[in-house]
Order: structure tokens, then sequence, then C-alpha cells
């Protein structure tokens, strides 16, 4: 099987630009990735389904080589699924801009809450002008 | 050696119809609960003839419509598939109860927070049809549909009620969720480019035939789809940041199934696609790298949900372990310790749910005293807890000394680096666990102080410890009890179970028939 080269190229144009997008902090952005990386890998399918062909049903071609169907199936259910989590996403990045008016991903708070005292219990971070007021402390409490 | 095969399609069918029918009943809350429970039950029912079946009679397969496997879909129960199920469908079942009990489906403004929400029901069969089809599909691309059911579903429960924490939290494991669809969704559509086939039985005749070189690309992009579901370290940066925000009952379900559908995919393919093991040393170093990068996050936490949920990824690391292995007792041993990790993950997360209910918070820092306001809490939270750090005889030491043994069995040096990271892994689980114990329910009882945002004991300890959600929780606990008692025969099984898988006869001769070679 010689491989479709132009499909190849779009399909992986499609799937590099879905993953620039995807990595983008607002949810309409990376939703737009989704649907790109998704259409991309669609035509990867189109790519494995080798060179098209004749109809693939029994009586209605003209005795040439049919096309795969089975990609063109897969293809069908992975169009409508993208279609369905398209759906969420779309309504969850109308739930985040009605709550916040905006869709941009916020940081977890709790992670930052542990990276600040995790920076707060630094001692390798420490200069030395530190040691040297905290071995001052020791000497004051030992007097 | 097919007859109960007409059984096959149930545990899916089942709780799609059963969520059919939930969602035209909206509003009746009454009706839904009793369809829930007994869609469930049938499933369970169904499922426990499958795995004797299974176990007596070799895999039932079911060709859907009649096609053949070169063109249609197979659905097939093997051992492996019998008891995931069967689990699942427990640890589901418990959680319905618990959140039946709660009397709501989540903390929604609503009706004072008591209103269940009518699409809770529903969603949560379709999640248990999602993760059914994942356990019984016999071709890739019907696995890929089984993760995108449990997926939709998941993002639905996730995000119940909108509140901004459940979206800020459900917008970072919608996208990774997506993306690792796509990651084996292109797996899939390479997959099929090389071999000209999806059906998991004709793929392990094909895959030997195709280049050594081409077959790896394929495993990796295989492996990698599936370890971001398994949250498998460095992929899983997510998991601490999604969980912990969703209803209790929701995030119990979560950590019990939703990583081991991906544990269970990886299972399934390195058995049967990729037998040679030529990844195994890369999966034995993630494996070392999730166990204790999990565990460490662990010890850090403060809140009680985010301490389980990096615990679920260094726990991961045991059952990556024994997939990497790839001998018979680590193959043995991984199955075992994905049955116990599922109970014993929901359990916590339910008791983590009461702990909740009882003292208004699950930051460890603000919670002490529990012990004295309400002991049965803490055998309850106790026994699984210990369990989960591995005490003997509970079920988690078991399968840890199972896969030890198996560590020291192959006694390669990574093997045993491994084994060695088991054990100190083993024991900050135990200290991770005992700390919050020791914090939580003897501690000083907290100090009400300026900016408070709960009450303790909120909902006073009568009506927060009811009997509605005390004993789906108990049984549940009793359930990680009879999993030790009954450690022989189940450990027999899955010794069965991976023998089949590593040989793979089984598998191939019952979708393809005698003349696969």
């Amino acid at each position: 099987m010689s491989p479709n080269i132009t499909l190849i190229l779009v399909s992986s144009a499609l799937i590099g630009t879905g993953v620039y997008l995807l990595l983008a902090r607002s949810i309409v952005r990376a939703l737009v990735g989704f649907l790109l990386m998704g259409n991309g890998i669609n035509l990867l399918f189109m790519v494995a389904s080798g060179p098209a062909g004749e109809v693939p049903i029994l009586g209605e071609g003209e005795g040439g080589p049919m096309a795969d169907p089975i990609p063109q199936a897969l293809v069908l259910t992975a169009i409508v699924i993208t279609l369905a989590m398209t759906a969420f996403v779309l309504a969850l990045a109308h739930r985040a801009w009605q709550l916040g008016r905006d869709d941009l991903l916020e940081d977890d708070e709790e992670s930052a809450r542990i990276h600040r005292r995790a920076e707060e219990n630094d001692l390798a971070g420490e200069s030395e002008d530190d040691a040297d007021v905290i071995a001052a402390e020791f000497a004051e409490e030992d007097d | 050696m097919n007859e109960f095969a007409w059984l096959v399609p149930l545990p899916v069918v089942l709780p799609l119809v059963g969520a059919g029918v939930n969602l035209a009943a909206v509003g009746r809350t009454r009706i839904q609960r009793a369809v829930s429970m007994s869609v469930l039950t049938a499933v369970l029912v169904v499922t426990g003839v499958l795995l004797f079946a299974a176990d007596v009679r070799g895999p039932q397969v079911v060709q859907v419509g009649g096609w053949a496997p070169t063109e249609g879909i197979v659905l097939i129960v093997d051992r492996l598939a019998a008891l995931m199920v069967i689990v699942s469908t427990v640890v589901t079942m418990a959680v319905l109860r618990y959140s039946i009990g709660q009397g709501r489906s989540s903390f929604d403004q609503e009706s004072d927070g008591h209103a269940p929400l009518p699409v809770f029901h529903p969603t949560m069969l379709v999640l248990s049809a999602g993760v059914s089809t994942t356990f019984l599909a016999g071709d890739l691309f019907h696995m890929y549909v089984g993760f995108e059911m449990l997926l939709a579903a998941s993002f639905v429960l996730l995000t119940l009620g909108g509140t901004e924490a459940r979206v800020r939290a459900g917008v970072t494991y919608v996208f990774v969720s997506l993306l690792s669809s796509m990651l084996f969704l292109i797996a899939i559509a390479m997959i099929y480019a090389a071999t000209g086939t999806v059906n998991l039985a004709i793929l392990a005749t094909r895959l030997e035939l195709i280049p050594h070189d081409t077959s790896v690309v394929l495993h990796l992009l295989l492996i990698l789809g599936f370890c971001v579901k398994a949250a498998v370290f460095p992929m899983s940066g997510w998991l601490p940041d999604s969980y912990p925000t969703a209803p209790a009952p929701v995030t119990a379900v979560f950590a019990g199934l939703l990583t081991k559908v991906g544990i269970y995919a990886l299972i399934r393919t390195q058995t049967l696609l990729f037998p040679d093991g030529s990844l195994n040393t890369v999966l034995m170093w993630a494996a070392l790298a999730s166990m204790i990068v999990g565990i460490l996050g662990a010890v850090t936490q403060d809140d009680i949900k985010r301490m389980l949920s990096f615990t679920l990824i260094s726990h991961i690391g045991y059952l990556l372990f024994g997939i990497a292995l790839g001998s018979d007792a680590g193959m043995s041993a991984a199955i075992f310790y994905v049955l116990h990790h599922i109970t014993i993950q929901t359990t916590l997360f339910l008791v983590t749910g009461l702990v909740e209910r009882v003292g208004g918070t699950t930051a460890s820092s603000h919670l002490g005293g529990l012990a004295r306001i309400s002991p049965l809490l803490g055998i309850l939270f106790f026994v699984p807890a210990m369990n989960l750090g591995g005490i003997p005889p509970f079920s988690g030491f078991i399968g840890k000394v199972g896969l030890m043994q198996a560590g020291v069995q192959d006694g390669g040096w990574l093997a045993m680096v491994l084994v060695v990271g088991s054990v100190v892994t083993s024991l900050l689980t135990l200290y991770a666990v005992a700390r919050v114990w020791g914090r939580a329910f003897w501690g000083a009882p907290p100090q009400p102080e300026e900016g408070m945002t709960f009450t303790p004991a909120r909902t006073g300890k009568s009506r927060a410890m009811a009997a509605g959600v005390v004993v789906p929780t108990t049984a549940l606990v009793i359930f990680t009890l009879v999993l030790t008692a009954v450690a022989g025969p189940l450990f027999d099984i899955t010794q069965r179970a991976s023998l089949d898988l590593l040989l793979r006869e089984p598998y191939l001769l019952a979708v393809l028939g005698e003349g696969f070679r």
C-alpha cells in the first residue's frame, strides 16, 4: 500500500496546530485545538484505509477493487463522539464564562498553597546571613 | 463451551436500558433508585454466572450481529474481564446506595442542597455501562468507544452542579482525558494502517508479522494513551487536581474505577498484542517513579481527599510493576492487586465522605477528636487505611507480598530496586494514613477561629452518621475483609487468569476458532 502523501501532510498539520492550541489556557482555544486534532485524526483513518476504490457494496461496483469500508465506519463513530464531546466542552466554557467572566484556566489553590509552604520551609535555599542570624539567636538563648 | 455467551452483552445493555428508563423517570426519585439498584443487581448476577462459565468452560464470546471477527465487533468475557466487571459493579452499587442514603447527589444550591440531581442516576448507569464495555471489548475501537462512554459520564459527574471549583477541576480533567483519547485514536489509526484490523485476536497474530520497529512505535502510542488514563507518573498531574472537588460518592467511584480501566487496557494489550515485553524496562521505571513520587506527594498533603488521590497514583505503580514483570506470578499478583485496590480506594473515599459529614471538612488540620465523636467512624477508617498501608493479614498485604515475590523471582537488578521501592512506598503509605488517623481522630478538637468557613459536626452527629450512608460504607469495608478471607481461592483464579493471558491460546481459540494458526 502506498500512502496518500497529501492526506498525511494535511492531517499532520491539523494535529500539530491542534496540540499547540490545546496547550492554551483559554478553554475555547483548547476546544478549537481539540476539534482540529480530531479532524486530523479522522484524516489519518482515511490514510489507513488505503487507495480509493469502488463502492464497498457487492453488486454495486463494476468489478474493480473496492474501498475499505471499515475505516469509514470507524471515522463516522469518531466524528459522532467528537461532536458529543464538543457540545460538553462548549457548555463547560459557557459555564466558566458565566461564573468568572472569562474562560481562562486558573491554578489549583491547594497546589499553590503547598508550593508556598515548601518555599517557607526551604532550608537549602537559605543564605549564610540567615544561618548567622539563627546561630546568633541560639547564642542568645544559651546566655 | 459457549452456552452462556448470550449473557455477555448484558453488563452493557442492562445499565444503558436502565439509564434510559431513569431519564424517562426524571423527578421520580424512588423509581430512579429502584431501577438503578435492580439493574446493578442483575448485572452482578449475570457476571457471577459469566465468571463461573469463563472459569470452567473457557472464554465466552459473542460476535455482535453475527459478523465475523474480521469485519464485526466481538465481545468476550474471560476470567480477567469477569472479575473486573464483578468488582466494579459491587463498588458502583455501594456508591449508589451511599448517595441514596445521602439523599442528595451533590452539595448544590437548590432546595438547600438537598435536591437530588435528576441526571445523577442515569449518568452513573452510563458510567457503569462504559466501564463494562471496555472490559468486554474484543477490539481496540470498541474499547475506545467504551472509554468515551465512561469519559462523557465522568465529565458530567465531575462538574455536577457547575460550581466554580468543579468547573475549574473539570476543565483540567476534560482536556487531559480528551488528549489521551486522541492519542489512543491515533494509535488505532496507525495500527489499522499497519495491520488492516482492530480486532485484538487477529492483531495478536498479525503484529508478529510486521517489522519490529513499527510494532514498537505502535506499542508506545498505545501505552502512552493508557498511562495517561491510568495516571502513571509523569502523566498523573491531572488526578489530584480534579478528583477531590467532586462530591464524595463521585470521587469514590472515580478513584475506584477510572484509572483501573487504563490498567485493564494495559494488561490486555501487553499480554495479547505485545507479548515480547520489549518495553517492560520503561514500564518498570514508570512504576518506580509513580510509587515514589505519588507517595511523597501524599505525605505532604493536608486534605484527606488529596492525600488519598496521591496514594492512588503511587499504588498504580504497584499494578504497573506487576504488569511489567511479564511473568505469571507478576501478572497474577497485579490482577489480585487491581481487585483489592478498586474496593479499598472506593471505601476510603466513602469513609472520607463520612468524615466530611461529621467533621464538616476533610482538611486534617481542621479536624480532631473524631474518635471520641464517633468510634464507629474510627473503625471504618482504620480498617481500610491499614489495608491500604499493607498491614497483615489484609488483602493489601497479600497483594503486595505477591508482587514482591514475583519481583524477587524475576531476579533482575531493576526488579530488585522495585521490590525495595515498593517496601519504602508501603511504609510511607502507612505513615501518610497514620498521620491522618492521628490528627483527625485523636488530635485535639479544632478551636473555632476567625474566618473558619465550616462548623464542625455541621449536620449533627446523629444525622451525619445516618444509617443510609453508614450501612453501604460498612458493607464495603466488610467486602474488603471478605477479599482477605477468600484470598486463597481468589488468588487461584487470578493465577489461572494470568496463565491464560500469557498463553494467549484460549483467547485466540475462543475468538478465531480452530483455524487461527
